[in-house]
């Protein structure tokens, strides 16, 4: 019996095993692309909010403190998003006729509130808690980015586990004085290993392996 | 999916259980048969709830399910995208993102306790004690906890009706106003007012404002588990009516008469906790020859909690109790006749010593369905012992209107009968449902032209009526209430009413034509004049804000009153018997039934609470439905044998003969349920169940859960009777019931000692007995194992939990707090009855003894023992249980893909399963109560006990915002800080102060299968008895 196939069949053979291969390797590598993309974590993006508040301006221009409007971060999980009430502070007497804070000053009137939409969405079974992170020198710039130059706020980081992760299997690497928390100007020293390991003992931040245990954050 | 056969056969527990060298316990009747041949032990026709699935359907949607599952997996982005809503204006002294905590009172059956409700951004979510509030010290029981269920409760009545159509509460006011005028004319002859037990005393000044204004309208009151008899007892014995209070602190022998103290009535947290105090040894070693213990004598006909705790318990029919208690007191002086069998000379000579030794420091309490001569009996021991300002004190009694109930209802059935009621407002009750059988109840209400209901549902009286009108809870509406010691507290609301509702206050006040005034304004301009009284209008300011904060009034409670027994007190007992007390019987006559309310949904009340439905009874372990519970002997007489478990898998349904109870021409059926330790010759029901109007939970027409037992209840025999007759059917039942279920096989699980042999040998839980069996180690001498160990050295935190097995009276008061502040699911009769509940604590309870005479009941409460070579782990293929630093056995559900090895491999089955979707997504009220500190278990994912870890990182992170350390005591699981007689403690066992160590240290410390080495952080204190030693039992 003649031969079937010509003899190039073998490396057409060996060429869809390749290929074949390479596909399921680049179909892995692109899975693993996406889930850390802009799209599938959301990082970057804008998010349409009610009222077009801009962090750029009031922290970068006016400079206002954090904790003007998101009180409870020294206290709380939930950092907190100021009552209408804190917005009617300055703007019941400037930029009193502005159409861009009509909802503002009709929430006011109705008393109505608000409805932002949130921008660092974690999955439910995620229990996050600022006031430990604040008081133990994560700054807000870490993980929120350099909020007074976004005139729409975004989320910087990915959120994924992995990214927890970083910081807390090495804290060394993140922590700042609990007096530059608040700063959105810091830059990372050159010593930061060292200075990481002085506030570690200093503000007696735990073992990477508790605060790596699953229910430090899943409960 | 078990792949079992149909009628999977019981296991064979013949062959291990009751080791020669152990103690006899015993869980379930089903292992003391294990003897008898199979076919005796489950029949082949059984009924088996059928899936109406085949094996091939099942494949194929599994198949597709599979397919749809790693479909929805799959989401664009990694969590949904939600809003923020702030407020406009914040309230002051209010945190985002934390709780806050807000005192108030609840009321229950005239019986208040303070509570400090957790409330999350608004919405209240968990109910805890007030340990200000002398009713509570920090306790919880059941019905508290599962309060705020209720109050999330879609089925609660939403807006006023009018024979069915949804109405405003304009129109009501517009159709009764002219009829209330009416009334006006007539000074109110007409007009008649029908109230439970009301204990709130601005409630009362209102009703007797109305009254004075309509003097000839009348005030009834009506409860079905009410207190006639101890207040009757009362006036017999000093001439008027007053309210004992006990001090179980200063007695050192109890005696009760049927008295379930420890679980129901009102100061039953504060009696549990009191009591639990003298009998708590914390002895080590070297001074256990100085431990003490209290002495508790039980004289009952079913088992309760209390009994369940007794030194010496006596099983006497109801018939034989009261001249039990005249046999004691005679013994003890007071001439009272009452003969009894010879075989209980011993028992009566015994106790009436034990009493007569600590004059002064011992205690007789009746219980409230005992007849007025008992009580008697009991007030004059208590004087003769010299136990008055002692152990025993009188206060005026908190009821508004202490009237006898059951005379009460029939006085309003008869001027019904005669025309002579025109308007008639219920106020809260079910009185169509809970009236005796014989007074005809619904059918002399419809000779009434104008009915009005008032209450939480739409009830089986609300339908006989032609108004309802909604009530609120009393976490939406003010009002005020007594406590059993006379104190007072304000009810104070946590949210505006979730509906229409309007409080009892409203309602008066709309009836008595005063203008619309807030309900907090009621209350207060009665506190307000209280104060004025007292101290001017200066102040009163603070002393409000100070009452609302505080949950209690500053003395306000009662000051005991000096009341000696009147003169010719003893003429009732020459006159012999009480009338009540159903005549001696043979064994040929019918037998005696009591009556009593169910432990989980009282009277009826809390029917459609499904945490209190499928909570099971505390001694009898049954679920969702009731019984007619008799002794093993009296089943033998009956021809009625426990049934085989109806289910392969685990134990959970038991399929039961139905019998026919008939009492004076009454008839009702009920499935029967074998209880050992009942006396015999007996059957007891309990109330509450068979609702024909309650909800999507308890049940309607057609669909009832349970049978209604006030069928055969008759006003002349409220709590119990002879002459009942029991005929067995053919049909059966199945009866849901918790008892057998995860059984541990017979091993010495609960270790138990008299006092006497503490002082001799305090390190008895370790001896031969208790150490060894099957050749192995009961203690391992180290940690084996081969994985390197865990290092939990200080500054780690060792988290551990000890139960105390002397104190814990299995009230179940903390696996009701535990699924409020967990979010477990109610799974339904059905799930039970394949041993799929939820709960992550559940409480065993062991017999000791023979089954037809058990001497000793222990429970014994098991939540996850958080092993330090936990075997679930092991076996999790990914790792979804897993130790964290600080040694908590952590469950991760993200993880869990539900193969449930870790079940299969656990040795103390606390793991449960989500079979179905059981977490209730879709009612958006119900949604409300979850906890958000934790996460909402979908289906497939294994669940158990946490050790509370939310309010661990919560105290972990306070600590480290205000830099300090965790202070012992600062975190209560939600189950300890529930428990009425503190027998679960929770700490850090590294720190060498905390109390969790001190009882580690303690001699009576054991671990619970400590010989599989799974080296269990959650321990046990062996239960110790202290039993006279004058009684052979």
């Amino acid at each position: 019996m003649p031969q079937m196939f010509p003899k190039s069949a073998n490396i057409l053979a060996g060429a869809s095993l390749l290929v074949g291969l390479l596909l399921l390797a680049s179909l892995t590598w692109s899975g693993l692309v996406y889930t850390r993309s802009s799209y599938g974590t959301g990082t970057a993006v804008a998010v349409v909010q009610p009222v077009p508040f801009s962090h750029q301006h009031h922290v970068g221009v006016l400079g206002i403190e954090c904790r003007y409007c998101h009180t409870s971060v020294e206290h709380s999980s939930f950092a907190g998003i100021p009552p209408t009430k804190t917005c009617m502070n300055c703007h019941s007497q400037i930029w009193v006729g502005s159409q861009m804070l009509e909802p503002v000053r009709e929430s006011y009137r109705m008393d109505r509130s608000l409805r932002w939409q949130r921008v660092y969405n974690l999955p439910g079974f995620v229990y996050f808690d600022h006031s430990v992170h604040v008081q133990t020198g994560i700054g807000c710039s870490s993980c929120h980015g350099r909020v007074d130059q976004m005139p729409f706020t975004y989320q910087v980081p990915t959120l994924l586990m992995e990214w927890c992760l970083d910081c807390h299997r090495d804290p060394a690497s993140r922590l700042r004085p609990r007096e530059e928390v608040f700063n959105m100007k810091y830059e990372v020293p050159a010593n930061q290993r060292e200075l990481g390991q002085q506030l570690i003992e200093r503000y007696g931040v735990r073992s990477p392996s508790r605060i790596t245990s699953c229910s430090a954050c899943h409960r | 999916m078990h792949d079992k056969s149909e009628h999977s056969p019981p296991i064979d527990l013949g062959s291990i259980h009751h080791p020669d060298h152990g103690r006899k316990h015993w869980r379930a009747l089903e292992e003391t048969l294990a003897g008898r041949p199979e076919s005796e032990r489950h029949c082949a026709d059984q009924p088996e709830p059928n899936d109406g699935m085949s094996r091939r359907q099942f494949v194929t949607l599994m198949g597709a399910s599979l397919a749809l599952a790693g479909l929805s997996g799959c989401s664009v982005k990694p969590a949904p995208s939600t809003e923020i809503v702030p407020y406009v204006h914040q309230p002051q002294g209010m945190t985002p993102g934390r709780p806050q905590y807000f005192a108030t009172t609840m009321t229950f059956a005239g019986n208040a306790v303070g509570l400090l409700v957790e409330s999350h951004a608004g919405r209240p979510t968990k109910v805890e004690g007030n340990p200000d509030h002398p009713a509570s010290r920090g306790a919880t029981d059941t019905f508290h906890q599962a309060s705020i269920l209720t109050f999330y409760d879609p089925d609660r009545a939403q807006t006023v009706t009018q024979t069915g159509q949804t109405r405003t509460w304009s129109e009501a006011w517009a159709a009764i106003r002219p009829a209330m005028l009416r009334q006006r004319e007539s000074r109110g002859r007409g007009l008649r007012v029908l109230t439970e037990t009301i204990v709130s005393p601005t409630l009362a000044q209102q009703l007797e404002a109305l009254l004075r204004e309509l003097p000839e309208a009348k005030w009834h009151v009506y409860e079905p588990v009410s207190r006639d008899a101890a207040l009757a007892g009362t006036r017999l014995a000093f001439g008027e009516l007053v309210n004992p209070i006990y001090d179980f602190h200063r007695a050192d022998v109890v005696l009760s008469i049927d008295a379930d103290f420890l679980q129901c009535g009102p100061g039953s947290l504060r009696y549990a906790a009191d009591f639990m105090d003298r009998r708590r040894v914390r002895a080590t070693a070297a001074d256990a020859k100085r431990a003490t213990m209290n002495r508790l004598y039980v004289v009952e006909t079913a088992v309760s909690c209390t009994g369940a705790k007794a030194d010496h318990r006596l099983a006497l029919r109801p018939s034989q109790i009261e001249d039990f208690a005249r046999a004691v007191a005679t013994k003890l002086g007071i001439h009272s006749g009452g003969a009894v069998a010879g075989s209980l000379d011993p028992w009566v000579t015994a106790i009436a010593s034990d009493l007569g030794s600590h004059r002064g420091h011992c205690l007789v309490v009746a219980g409230d369905r005992q007849p007025p001569m008992v009580h008697l009996l009991a007030h004059a021991l208590n004087d003769r012992l010299g136990n008055v300002g002692s152990t025993v004190s009188y206060v005026p009694v908190v009821d508004a209107r202490p009237v006898d109930r059951v005379e009460s209802l029939r006085n309003l059935t008869r001027a019904m009968d005669r025309g002579e009621v025109e308007l008639l407002l219920i106020l809260g009750g079910n009185p169509a449902y809970t009236a005796p059988a014989d007074l005809d109840f619904v059918k002399q209400l419809q000779k009434v032209s104008l009915r009005i209901h008032h209450g939480l549902y739409v009830n089986e009286t609300s339908y006989q009526c032609h108004w309802h009108l909604p009530e609120t809870h009393y976490l939406e509406a003010w009002s005020d209430a007594r406590a059993f010691d006379g104190t007072a507290s304000i009810v104070q609301p946590l949210v505006q009413p979730l509906y229409q509702g309007r409080s009892a206050h409203d309602v008066i006040a709309m009836f008595a034509g005063s203008t619309e005034t807030p309900g907090r304004e009621i209350v207060r301009s009665y506190w307000q004049h209280h104060w004025g009284r007292q101290h001017g209008q200066e102040g009163f300011e603070q002393f409000w804000q100070d009452a609302l904060h505080d949950g209690v009034i500053a003395n306000t409670a009662s000051t005991p009153k000096h009341v000696g027994l009147k003169d010719g007190w003893q003429t009732p007992l020459a006159s012999g018997r009480a009338k009540s007390s159903p005549a001696e019987q043979t064994e040929s006559d019918g037998l005696e039934i009591v009556f009593q309310p169910d432990p989980t949904i009282y009277d009826g009340s809390w029917a459609n609470n499904g945490w209190l439905q499928e909570l099971p009874k505390p001694v009898t372990k049954l679920a969702w439905g009731n019984a007619a519970i008799m002794s093993p002997k009296t089943a033998g007489r009956l021809d009625v044998t426990i049934g085989p478990y109806a289910h392969g898998g685990e134990h959970g349904g038991y399929s039961m003969p139905v019998l026919e109870l008939s009492l004076d021409g009454r008839k009702m059926q009920m499935p029967a349920w074998i209880m050992p330790g009942h006396a015999d010759g007996v059957v007891t029901v309990y109330l509450g169940h068979g609702r024909e109007q309650a909800g999507r939970i308890g049940g309607a027409a057609g669909r009832n859960v349970g049978f209604n037992a006030y069928r055969l209840r008759t006003a002349e025999h409220v709590w119990h009777s002879g002459g009942l007759h029991v005929v067995k059917t053919a049909e059966s039942q199945l009866v849901a019931c918790t008892q057998a279920h995860q059984s541990m096989e017979g091993r010495d699980l609960v270790r138990s000692a008299t006092l006497a042999r503490f002082r001799a040998s305090p390190n008895f839980v370790m001896t031969d007995e208790f150490e060894h069996e099957h050749g192995e180690l009961r203690e391992p001498r180290g940690s084996l194992t081969l994985y390197e160990p865990f290092d939990y050295a200080a500054p780690k935190h060792r988290w551990g939990m000890i139960i105390d097995l002397t104190t814990c009276i299995g009230c179940h008061s903390c696996v009701v707090a535990c699924q409020a502040e967990n979010n477990i699911p109610v799974v339904g009769k059905g799930q039970v009855l394949r041993g799929r509940e939820m709960h992550w604590l559940r409480i065993d309870r062991y017999v000791e003894g023979p089954a037809d005479k058990p001497t000793h009941f222990f429970f014994q409460p098991v939540p996850c023992m958080h092993c330090e070579n936990a075997p679930c782990e092991y076996v999790c293929p990914v790792e979804a249980t897993v130790h964290s630093d600080d040694g908590l056995n952590d469950m991760v559900y993200n993880r869990c893909v539900g193969t449930r090895f870790c079940s299969n491999n656990c040795p103390y089955k606390v793991r449960r399963f989500n079979f179905h979707l059981y977490a209730d997504y879709a009612t958006p009220s119900r949604r409300l109560q979850f906890n958000p500190d934790v996460t909402v278990r979908s289906r497939g994912v294994m669940e158990k006990c946490s050790y509370c870890v939310q309010r661990i990182r919560r105290a972990e992170i306070d600590s480290r915002t205000e830099q300090r350390s965790i202070v012992d005591g600062e975190i209560l699981t939600a189950c300890q800080a529930a428990c009425p007689v503190q027998a679960i403690v929770f700490g850090d066992i590294n720190d060498t102060r905390s109390t969790v160590r001190r009882w580690k240290e303690s001699p009576l410390h054991y671990g619970l299968l400590a010989d599989l080495n799974t080296n269990p952080r959650t321990t046990y204190l062996a239960a110790l008895r202290n039993p006279n030693p004058e009684i052979d039992t």
